[in-house]
């Protein structure tokens, strides 16, 4: 059987270093696997994120090979097994435990972008009347799975820091996804211009090359919202009509 | 030890559709309410659902209502459903579903922009709401944006490891948060249990490692009844390779959007054996199945849309016979619609793109181009908690059950879809009693001394060192195989018997165990608390199937393998006695009144 060496970056939140552990490998087989194999039979206290082992949960999260991505997708045949595959946890959030890292700011973020409320329905019975095409650019944005790999490598949260004023990729698809649905009646045009930070985004695409559910994030979801929050705050005519009416 | 101790009106245990349903409902009746999740918020099993949500909305067909969504759940779980709670649920789903919408899910549409809804397994109308194939994902979504909003405390990466009572009524719960190794005591007027199922029992499952029958397993520990544990679904479509995929689901929406089963000879031997309950509804020819899938209101369904325990059977048939797949399954082909369809390519990867993704990237199989190899996989678990039909209250005042983890609504076997509707109708109800029982009852005083000891017992493997100790990750693997083995699609006496010795060499092994490094995030220790729930509903399991003593929905019997009229009238229980030894018994199921009786006579 061949094997392989994984190289796992190991830390209990300070410091931290690479240990090697030798994998078996199997037909077919993924790097959560390899991490399963050494939790069952090397080191039981190896600290990972997991649930569905499907790509549909979005727990797993790491960067293999220093590329960010889905443990449970990223099958051994894809990588170069001549030399070691290293592990690491996402290393824009803060360390807990080997692979798992501190994502809770994520869910205060989510908590700060105004809530979807909903018009009047169309129908008598309550109910509204929406068609697939006027639906399909958010069913896009609601295929997230919540990984977090684009908030990972977006350098304006992984290099500047700038977690107190920006939403990075993730909560701008979100927020898109609330603006574009076709029944939602809230406004988030100014909260993405003052305090979700949306003129931070260089629309460098680095968000959209990681996403394992292929949402087109920097075209789709960042530039329509950018362009919206130009239309309100920038258009020459709209700031003239702005100046009369105050 | 000292605790950080908690106070809720209502505490609600699991973050996946039914208790973010429960919670939501709770805190809307004004209760303070707490959620534990056992994973980060979102990442519950909910997630992986996904062909739909069944709601008699008749979008669709206008022919479908609720009383044909009743005798549909009737027959599918053969007669031993809590036919009140059946009733309920297929009353309730619709407002339940349409209330999704309002909060902001976002399904797929009929041309007329209404909520599309799609053929499944066991319904006779096309009645799953549904999302592509990621219909659990805008579930749960949905749901816990809703939480989020509503002033409930949620308490992420938190395992109880004890139930709390006190004056024969829960009073809380106390457990340990994973990042740093923390107890805490919850002390709640009402506890609702959301916990899920109990596939991580079983080797080749599709249940992410959560899992383990955690509320099963509390509320037994507490005094409350396990009722159907014997009806455990093996779905009919898992992956089978390579061995890595092992159990990852197929969705039935890919028969639903025409997908066949083939053997080796290429022959749908699914037209081979039509039960007679469903013969007057299932298409006799490939001709009406096809039809039947692209919306012919005239045509039969095909009898690969037969419900999931008769398909799993048929399939485990094939491959017995040596008709099966090279990995031991069979064909599972939705390509061959390019036959019939224009453009099948992109239709196939618009209406299933996660199930196209998930062959692509984990066994280079293009869906459009071939076939699927396909086996069974432990999915679902009918059995749970034993509940009031309206109330959702166990048989332990205070303490309630929603979802995967209570029993009734399924029977012998859950039709695809009903899941998601039993945890939006059932986890509603649940939190709004939950909550009148709060304000109606008070806070009941915890037992700081009962929550010491719990905690204490799970800190024992700590005292072992790794070499006198066992590996909790080896005794949980080999508890799998024999589960797989000896109490899984096919059952006999013998080898449950066998495996009720097993299980007590198993609980020493597991008094045994030790772990490595500290509390803090600890994987390892994790399994090992993982351990006792697994073993608690492994038993559970295997007494109720050694007590039935016939073929039922997912209860097959080699040694009875015929239904038998005479276990149609009660559903079994299993309880710890006054001794700690597990107690099984017969409950009679309470006479169906005659207009429902009548409803299922006209759909027959």
């Amino acid at each position: 059987m061949a094997h392989a060496t994984f190289r796992i970056w190991r830390t209990d939140g300070s410091g931290g270093t690479f240990e090697d552990y030798a994998v078996a490998v199997v037909p077919g087989m993924v790097v959560l696997d390899a991490v399963h194999q050494i939790q069952a039979t090397q080191a039981p206290d190896l600290a990972v994120r997991w649930n569905c082992k499907a790509g549909k949960c979005g727990s797993c999260s790491a960067e293999v090979n220093g590329s960010p991505r889905l443990m449970c997708m990223t099958r051994l045949s894809s990588l170069p097994l001549d030399e070691p595959v290293t592990i690491e946890p996402m290393r824009a959030f803060p360390p807990i435990k080997d692979l798992v890292t501190d994502v809770s700011w994520n869910f205060r973020v989510k908590q700060a972008i105004t809530p979807f409320t909903a018009r009047t329905p169309d129908a008598p019975d309550g109910t509204w009347r929406m068609h697939q095409a006027d639906v399909d650019r958010v069913q896009e944005f609601r295929k997230c799975i919540e990984c977090f790999l684009c908030q990972d490598v977006c350098h304006i949260l992984r290099d500047h820091k700038l977690h107190d004023g920006f939403i990075g990729p993730r909560f701008l698809t979100y927020a898109a996804a609330l603006e574009m649905n076709p029944i939602d009646a809230g406004d988030r045009v100014d909260e993405l211009k003052t305090r979700h930070g949306i003129g931070y985004c260089n629309i460098t695409r680095c968000c959209t090359k990681v996403c394992p559910e292929h949402i087109t994030i920097t075209e789709n979801a960042i530039i329509p919202l950018k362009e919206r929050v130009v239309d309100r705050f920038y258009d020459p005519v709209t700031r003239l009509l702005r100046v009369f009416r105050s | 030890m000292d605790f950080e101790t908690h106070h809720y009106d209502v505490l609600v245990i699991g973050a996946g559709g039914a208790g973010l349903r429960a919670a939501i409902e709770a805190a809307a009746a004004g209760a303070k309410v707490g959620l534990i999740c056992k994973s980060l918020l979102g990442k519950a099993h909910t997630v992986m659902a996904e062909g739909g949500v069944a709601a008699a909305l008749a979008n669709v067909d206008d022919r479908d209502s609720w009383k044909v969504h009743f005798a549909d759940t009737m027959r599918g779980g053969q007669y031993v459903n809590n036919w009140r709670m059946a009733e309920l649920h297929a009353k309730e789903a619709p407002d339940r579903v349409r209330e999704l919408e309002a909060w902001g899910a976002v399904f797929d549409r009929t041309d007329d922009g209404r909520i599309l809804q799609r053929n499944f397994g066991g319904h006779r109308y096309p009645r799953l709401a549904h999302v592509g194939d990621r219909t659990g994902l805008e579930m749960i979504r949905t749901l816990q944006d809703q939480c989020v909003h509503r002033g409930i405390e949620v308490h992420m990466e938190f395992t109880v490891v004890s139930l709390l009572t006190s004056d024969g009524r829960a009073s809380g719960a106390v457990g340990y948060e994973r990042e740093r190794g923390r107890f805490k005591a919850f002390n709640a007027s009402a506890v609702v249990l959301a916990t899920g199922g109990t596939g991580r029992a079983y080797k080749i499952t599709s249940n992410s490692w959560e899992g383990t029958g955690d509320g099963h397993s509390l509320a037994y520990h507490a005094g409350a009844e396990l009722m159907d544990m014997e009806f455990v679904q093996f779905h009919p479509t898992g992956m089978i390779w390579p061995p890595s995929v092992q159990g990852i689901l197929v969705t039935e929406g890919v028969r639903g959007e025409g997908g066949v089963l083939l053997n080796t000879e290429g022959r749908r031997f699914m037209f081979d054996d039509i039960p007679e309950a469903y013969r007057t509804q299932t298409a006799d020819n490939e001709e009406e199945g096809w039809r039947y899938t692209q919306g012919d209101k005239n045509a039969r369904r095909p009898p690969e849309l037969l419900t999931r325990d008769h398909v799993a059977r048929c399939i485990m048939r094939e491959v017995k016979a040596g008709r099966g797949s090279p990995h031991g399954g069979v064909y599972l082909d939705i390509s061959w619609i390019k036959k019939r369809l224009p453009n099948a390519d992109a239709h196939i990867r618009r209406k299933l793109p996660s199930m196209y993704h998930q062959f692509k990237q984990l066994a280079d199989i293009d869906i459009t181009k071939e076939p699927m190899e396909v086996g069974p996989t432990t999915h679902y678990i009918m059995g749970g908690v034993r509940v009031d039909s309206d109330t959702q209250m166990s048989t332990v005042p205070g303490l309630f059950a929603a979802g995967e983890c209570a029993a009734g609504i399924n029977g012998a076997n859950r039709l695809g879809g009903n899941s998601l509707s039993d945890l939006l109708v059932f986890g509603k109800r649940a939190g709004e009693h939950a909550a009148l029982f709060a304000k109606a009852n008070g806070r009941a005083t915890i037992d700081v001394d009962a929550a010491r000891t719990a905690a204490d017992g799970v800190l024992t493997p700590f005292e072992r060192s790794r070499d006198e100790g066992e590996n909790p990750y080896a005794i949980q693997g080999a508890l799998q195989e024999m589960m797989q083995a000896l109490v899984g699609i096919v059952r006999t006496d013998d080898e449950m018997r066998r495996a009720l010795g097993e299980l007590t060499a198993f609980k020493t092994r597991a008094d045994r165990v030790s772990v490595i490094g500290h509390r803090e995030y600890n994987p390892g220790w994790h399994t090992a608390i993982d351990l006792r729930h697994l073993l608690t509903v492994s038993e559970a399991i295997t007494r109720s199937a050694l007590e039935r003593k016939e073929s039922r929905g997912g209860h097959f019997r080699e040694d009875f393998p015929e239904k038998d009229p005479a276990f149609a009238a009660f559903n079994i229980v299993t309880r710890r006695g006054s001794d700690g030894t597990m107690e099984v018994s017969r409950v009679p199921i309470p006479p169906m009144p005659a207009a429902l009786k009548q409803i299922i006579q006209d759909q027959t």
